[in-house]
C-alpha cells in the first residue's frame, strides 16, 4: 500500500466527516435565499450537533439496547461508505474490499437499522416513519442499483475507482444512457435524503414525514449522530452522483498530493453547484403525498432501466 | 462386492444411523424424555457426522455401488460425486441445528405421539439422504415418495384441527402431481433403452425435442416441489401448517432437493442444456421471486411470511440456474460457472437463514401461543436469545453486508453484470432486466425482514399475555446458535466456499472459474473482470468504525442518560394499539403490486352504527388458475358419476357392450 494511497483514503473519510454538514448548511441556506428569507449561518449545523452532543440524553423507558446501538451503526456505516466513493481520489485500497454493490448493500445497512430503531419505542411515528421509509427504499435501492449497474456495464466493472477512471476518460456527452441514468439518480437522491418532493426535512410532526418521524425519539448525543449521518448520506449520495456523471478532475494518483490536492476545490465547486441546484429544485416542486411517492420512485426506477436498455440498444 | 469405498458407505451407514433412532422412537413412544433428549440430539450428531463425511468427500472422484436392496433382480444404484457430496453437506449441517432445536421444542400435548414423530421426522431426513445418494429412477422415485409422505404425516401432527388436514391434503396433492411429472420424465430419458439407471440416462443420446419434453416435465416436477409460481400454492399452507422445526426443514432443506434434481436432470442426465432453457428457468425464476416476496410484504402470519419468502428465494436460485444454463449453452463457461456457484451459494445461505428464521418463530410460538403478528410485539425484552439470534437470520435474509445473503446476491449480480454479451439479439438486451428484477426482490426482501423483526420483537407487547413470555431453552438457544454461526461462517469466508463450490460446479457442467489464486480474505470471481469484495475487511472495518465512534462520543462527551417515557405529543396516554401492524406494513405493497391481489374489501358506509373494515387478500394465482381447474375436475367427475348407477343389470350391460366392442375389433 502506498503513501498516497492512504492519504487519499485518509482526505476523503476527513473531508466527508468535515464537511457533510457544511454542504447541508450551504442546501439550507440557498434555499433559504431562493424563498427570500433571511439565511441561516452555514455553520449552523455544526452548531447543532455540538449543542446535541453536550446534552443529557433521554431515553425512552421501553428502548432495547438495539434503540441505542442504531445511532453507531448508521453513523458508521455513513462514514464507511464515504470512504468508498472515490471523491477526489480514486486510489483508494479500501474500494478492494467494497465494490458499488456493496456501497449499495451498506445503504441498506444503515436504513435497516434506522427503520427497526424507529419501530423499537413503539410510537405511532417511529411506526409509521419506518414503513414508510422501508417503501421508499424498496424503491429507491433497486433504481440506484441500476444506475450503478448501468455505469458498470459501461466500464466492465462493478468498482467504483475503476468506473470514475473510466468515465473520466471520456469525453462529454458520449453515453445517452448516462443522461437517462442522471436523472434517475437525482430523484433517487431526493428520495433518500428525505428531501421535498417525497420529505420535508423542514418540518416536524407533520403527518406526511418519514425522516423525522423516524428519529422522533432520539436525543442528545444519539440525535448527533443521527443529524451527522444523515448530512453524510446527503453528502455521499452527492459524491456518488459526481463518481458516476461528472467524475473529471478526480485524482488518479499519477501526480501524487499535489493532484489531490487539487482536486480538493474541485469538489467543494461541485458541491456547491449540486447545492444550489437542489435547494432550487426543493423550491420549485410541491411536496407529494405519501401514495404518491411510490409513483415517483417508480418512474425512477424505469427511467434507470430505460438507461439500461438505451445502452445495450445503442451500445453507447 | 456392495462397497468400493470407504465414503459411499459412511454416508449410507449414516442415513442407515437415522432410520434407526427413528425407530427407536417406537420402543417408548409416549416417552418425551427418551425421545427428546436421547434420540434427538442423537439425530443432530448423526447430521454433524453426515455433514463432515460429505464434506471431506468433497474432493474424492464418484463412487458408485450397488445394493442388493429392494425388488428381486431391481438392486438399488447408489452414487456419490461432488454434488451429492454438497447437498449432503447441507442436509447434514443444517438438520444438526434443527434437531438440536427440535429436541427442546416437542412438548406434551394433543396430535402425534413423541415417538411417532421422531419417527417420522427421522424417516424424512433419511429419505432425502437416498433422494440425494439415488441413481436409478427407481431408488430415486422411492425416495422421493417418502420424503413427500413422512413430510405429510410431519406437516399434520395436528390434524385435529381442520385447516392443517386440509393444507396437508393440498401437499400431498401437489406433490404427487410433481412425482408424476418427474417419472415421466425419467421415462423419457431412457430413450428407449428401458435401464432406468441414471447411467443409462447419461448415455442415451435423445434427439433435442425429446431433451427439451424430459427437461421441461423434470422442471414442472421438481418446480412443484420447490414452490415455484404457480405451482406454488402450497407452500404457504403446508409449511407453516408443520411443527416450527419441520418448517425449517422442508423450507430450509427439503426445497433443495429440488434444486439438486434440477441440477441433475438438466447438468447430469440429459448432458449439454441447450441454452433456450436457461430462458425459461430464469423467466419461472424471476416471477417466482417477485410474486413471493411482494406477497411475503403483504402476510400478517409470522410462518406464513417466511414461508412466501422461501418461493423468493427458491425463485432467486433458480435465476442463477438459468443463467447459468444460457451462458454455458452460448459458450460463456466461466460466466456460466460463475452464475451456477452464485445458485448453489443461495441454496447453502437459504438453508441456514430460513431454518434459523423458522426456529425463531417456533420459538416465539411456544413461549406466546400466537402467530398472528397482529398480537405480538417487544419481545426483545422478554426473550433477548431469540430476538437477537433471529435478528442475524433477518440481516442476511435482507440481503445486507457482511452476512451470508449479501455474498450470493453479490455473485449473482456480477453474473448480470456481463450478460448483454451473450451472443444472441435480443436476449442480450433483456437479460440485464433481470438484475433489475432481482435488485428489486433483493429490496423487498429487507422490507419484508424489516416488518417481520419488527413487528415481533420491537416496539411494545400488542397483547397483555405477552408480558409473560419465557426465553427460549438451553436446546432450542443451542440449535438458533448454530444456524446463526453458519450464517456468519458463509458471510465471512466466501472464498473457501466458493474453493468447494467450484469442484461442484466443475463436475457438474466442466465450466471452471477462471479465476487467479487470490488471498483466503479477498474475492475475485473473475480476475481481471467485475470486481472484488471482501467480507472479513469489511466486518473489520464497519466494526472498527463504530467502535471508534463510541469511544470518541464517551472520551469527549459525558454519557449521562435517563429513561422517560416516549414523547407522546402531549396528548398522553399511548397505547400499544397505535403502532403500525402488520397490515399496515403491507398497505403500501398491495397498493402498489395491485394486480397480483385477489382483494376483496368491506367498507363501512357513513351510517354504520359499529362500522366494520375488513379487506381479505387472496393469491390471485389461486383464484384464477386453481379454482378453475378444480371446478373442471369436479364437472368431468360429476359426468362419470352418471355411468355409475349402482344397478347390477347396468354393470352387466356395460361387460356385454364391451365384449361385443372387442369381438367387432377383433373379427
Amino acid at each position: 500500500m502506498k503513501v498516497i494511497e492512504l492519504l487519499t483514503q485518509a482526505l476523503e473519510l476527513i473531508v466527508a466527516l468535515t464537511a457533510a454538514p457544511l454542504f447541508l448548511g450551504w442546501v439550507n441556506q440557498c434555499r433559504a435565499w431562493l424563498q427570500n428569507r433571511r439565511a441561516p449561518s452555514i455553520w449552523l449545523p455544526y452548531r447543532g450537533i455540538r449543542k446535541l452532543f453536550h446534552k443529557d440524553a433521554v431515553i425512552a423507558d421501553n428502548a432495547s439496547t438495539l434503540f441505542r446501538m442504531a445511532p453507531y451503526i448508521v453513523f458508521g456505516a455513513m462514514v464507511l461508505a464515504a470512504g468508498i466513493i472515490p471523491s477526489m481520489g480514486t486510489r483508494l485500497p479500501f474500494t478492494i474490499a467494497a465494490d458499488a454493490i456493496a456501497l449499495v448493500g451498506l445503504l441498506a445497512t444503515a436504513r435497516v437499522f434506522l427503520s427497526l430503531a424507529a419501530m423499537d419505542i413503539g410510537t405511532a411515528f417511529g411506526t409509521l416513519g419506518a414503513r414508510r421509509e422501508m417503501m421508499v427504499g424498496f424503491l429507491a435501492e433497486p433504481a440506484l442499483l441500476m444506475v450503478i449497474f448501468v455505469a458498470s456495464i459501461i466500464s466492465a466493472t462493478t468498482a467504483l475507482p475503476a468506473i470514475t477512471e473510466n468515465l473520466a476518460t471520456q469525453s462529454l456527452g458520449l453515453y445517452p444512457s448516462l443522461a437517462f441514468t442522471a436523472i434517475a439518480f437525482t430523484m433517487v437522491l431526493l428520495a433518500e435524503n428525505a428531501r421535498i418532493p417525497i420529505d420535508n426535512p423542514a418540518t416536524h410532526l407533520e403527518l406526511t414525514m418519514i425522516h423525522e418521524a423516524m428519529v422522533l425519539e432520539y436525543s442528545a448525543r444519539h440525535l448527533a449522530l443521527m443529524e451527522w449521518a444523515s448530512a453524510l448520506k446527503l453528502f455521499n449520495y452527492a459524491c456518488i452522483g459526481f463518481a458516476l456523471f461528472i467524475p473529471w478532475g478526480v485524482s488518479t494518483g499519477d501526480n501524487g498530493p499535489l493532484g489531490l490536492l487539487a482536486s480538493v476545490p474541485l469538489l467543494a465547486a461541485k458541491l456547491a453547484v449540486t447545492g444550489a441546484g437542489l435547494a432550487l429544485i426543493e423550491t420549485i416542486s410541491a411536496k407529494l403525498r405519501v401514495f404518491r411517492a411510490p409513483e415517483f420512485l417508480a418512474v425512477a426506477f424505469l427511467i434507470a432501466v430505460l438507461g439500461l436498455l438505451v445502452h445495450l440498444l445503442l451500445g453507447a | 462386492m456392495p462397497f468400493n469405498d470407504s465414503s459411499l458407505s459412511a454416508c449410507l451407514a449414516l442415513i442407515a444411523v437415522w432410520g434407526l433412532i427413528g425407530l427407536a422412537g417406537l420402543l417408548r413412544p409416549k416417552s418425551l424424555g427418551f425421545v427428546a433428549h436421547t434420540l434427538f440430539p442423537l439425530g443432530a450428531l448423526c447430521g454433524l457426522a453426515l455433514a463432515v463425511v460429505a464434506a471431506m468427500s468433497l474432493t474424492a472422484p464418484a463412487e458408485q455401488a450397488v445394493l442388493p436392496i429392494g425388488l428381486p433382480d431391481l438392486p438399488a444404484h447408489v452414487r456419490r460425486d461432488a454434488l451429492t457430496s454438497l447437498f449432503l453437506f447441507l442436509l447434514g449441517i443444517t438438520s444438526a441445528g434443527i434437531s438440536v432445536f427440535a429436541a427442546g421444542y416437542f412438548r406434551r400435548g394433543q396430535g402425534t405421539p413423541p415417538g411417532l414423530l421422531c419417527l417420522q421426522y427421522h424417516l424424512f431426513l433419511a429419505s432425502m439422504g437416498v433422494v440425494l445418494l439415488a441413481d436409478d429412477a427407481y431408488a430415486f422415485m422411492v425416495a422421493w415418495e417418502t420424503m413427500a409422505l413422512s413430510s405429510y404425516f410431519l406437516v399434520t401432527a395436528q390434524h385435529a384441527i381442520p385447516e392443517i388436514r386440509r393444507a396437508g391434503f393440498l401437499y400431498l396433492l401437489i406433490a404427487h402431481i410433481g412425482a408424476i411429472a418427474i417419472l415421466l420424465s425419467f421415462g423419457v430419458m431412457q430413450g428407449g433403452s428401458w435401464k432406468f439407471t441414471f447411467d443409462a440416462m447419461r448415455s442415451a443420446h435423445l434427439a433435442p425435442q425429446w431433451g427439451a419434453i424430459a427437461f421441461l416435465l423434470a422442471l414442472f416436477g421438481f418446480g412443484a416441489k420447490a414452490g415455484l409460481v404457480p405451482l406454488h400454492v402450497w407452500l404457504p399452507e403446508a409449511h407453516p401448517a408443520a411443527p416450527s422445526p419441520v418448517s425449517a426443514l422442508m423450507s430450509g432443506v427439503m426445497l433443495k432437493m429440488a434444486v439438486y434434481g434440477v441440477l441433475r436432470v438438466t447438468f447430469d442426465l440429459l448432458g449439454k442444456p441447450d441454452w433456450w432453457w436457461g430462458l425459461v428457468l430464469l423467466a419461472i425464476g424471476l416471477f417466482s421471486a417477485l410474486y413471493g416476496v411482494v406477497f411475503a410484504a403483504a402476510q400478517t402470519d409470522m410462518k406464513r411470511l417466511l414461508a412466501w419468502s422461501s418461493i423468493e428465494n427458491l425463485g432467486i436460485i433458480f435465476t442463477g440456474i438459468g443463467l447459468a444454463v444460457v451462458f454455458n449453452g452460448v459458450g460463456m463457461h466461466s460466466l456460466g460457472a460463475l452464475a451456477l456457484i452464485a445458485a448453489l451459494y443461495h441454496s447453502l445461505n437459504h438453508a441456514f437463514m430460513k431454518s434459523l428464521l423458522f426456529l425463531g418463530t417456533g420459538a416465539v410460538l411456544h413461549s406466546t401461543g400466537e402467530r398472528n403478528l397482529g398480537r405480538l410485539g417487544g419481545l426483545i425484552h422478554r426473550m433477548p436469545w431469540v430476538a437477537w439470534l433471529t435478528l442475524v437470520g433477518a440481516l442476511a435474509m435482507a440481503g445486507l453486508p457482511p452476512l451470508n445473503g449479501f455474498v450470493s446476491e453479490w455473485l449473482l449480480l456480477q453474473a448480470f453484470l456481463f450478460a448483454h454479451e451473450v451472443p444472441r439479439t435480443f436476449v442480450n438486451m433483456m437479460l440485464p432486466v433481470g438484475a433489475a428484477l432481482v435488485a428489486l426482490s433483493a429490496a423487498l426482501s429487507a422490507y419484508v425482514m424489516v416488518k417481520f423483526f419488527g413487528v415481533i420483537f420491537l416496539g411494545q407487547p400488542r397483547e397483555p399475555a405477552l408480558a409473560g413470555a419465557q426465553d427460549a431453552g438451553a436446546f432450542e438457544r443451542a440449535g438458533l446458535i448454530w444456524l446463526a454461526l453458519g450464517c456468519f461462517a458463509l458471510g465471512l469466508l466466501p472464498t473457501r466456499v466458493i474453493g468447494a463450490l467450484r469442484l461442484v460446479v466443475e463436475g457438474l457442467s466442466g465450466a471452471s472459474l477462471q479465476n487467479a489464486e487470490s488471498p483466503w480474505w479477498l474475492l475475485v470471481p473473475l480476475t481481471g473482470r467485475g470486481a472484488s469484495y471482501s467480507a472479513p475487511v469489511f466486518l473489520v472495518a464497519l466494526t472498527a468504525v463504530v467502535m471508534l465512534t463510541v469511544f470518541t462520543v464517551r472520551l469527549f462527551y459525558h454519557r449521562r442518560a435517563r429513561r422517560a417515557a416516549p414523547w407522546d405529543c402531549g396528548f398522553g396516554g399511548l397505547t400499544a394499539r397505535m403502532q403500525d401492524t402488520a397490515e399496515g406494513f403491507g398497505q403500501p405493497i398491495r397498493h402498489i403490486f395491485g394486480a397480483f391481489f385477489a382483494m376483496k374489501r368491506e367498507l363501512p358506509s357513513a351510517f354504520d352504527a359499529a362500522p366494520r373494515y375488513r379487506v381479505n387478500v387472496g393469491d390471485g394465482i389461486w383464484q384464477g388458475l386453481y379454482l378453475p381447474i378444480g371446478a373442471l375436475v369436479q364437472r368431468v367427475a360429476d359426468t362419470f358419476a352418471r355411468l355409475q348407477q349402482g344397478r347390477i343389470a347396468t354393470y352387466l350391460l356395460y361387460s356385454f357392450v364391451t365384449l361385443i366392442v372387442l369381438l367387432a375389433l377383433m373379427l
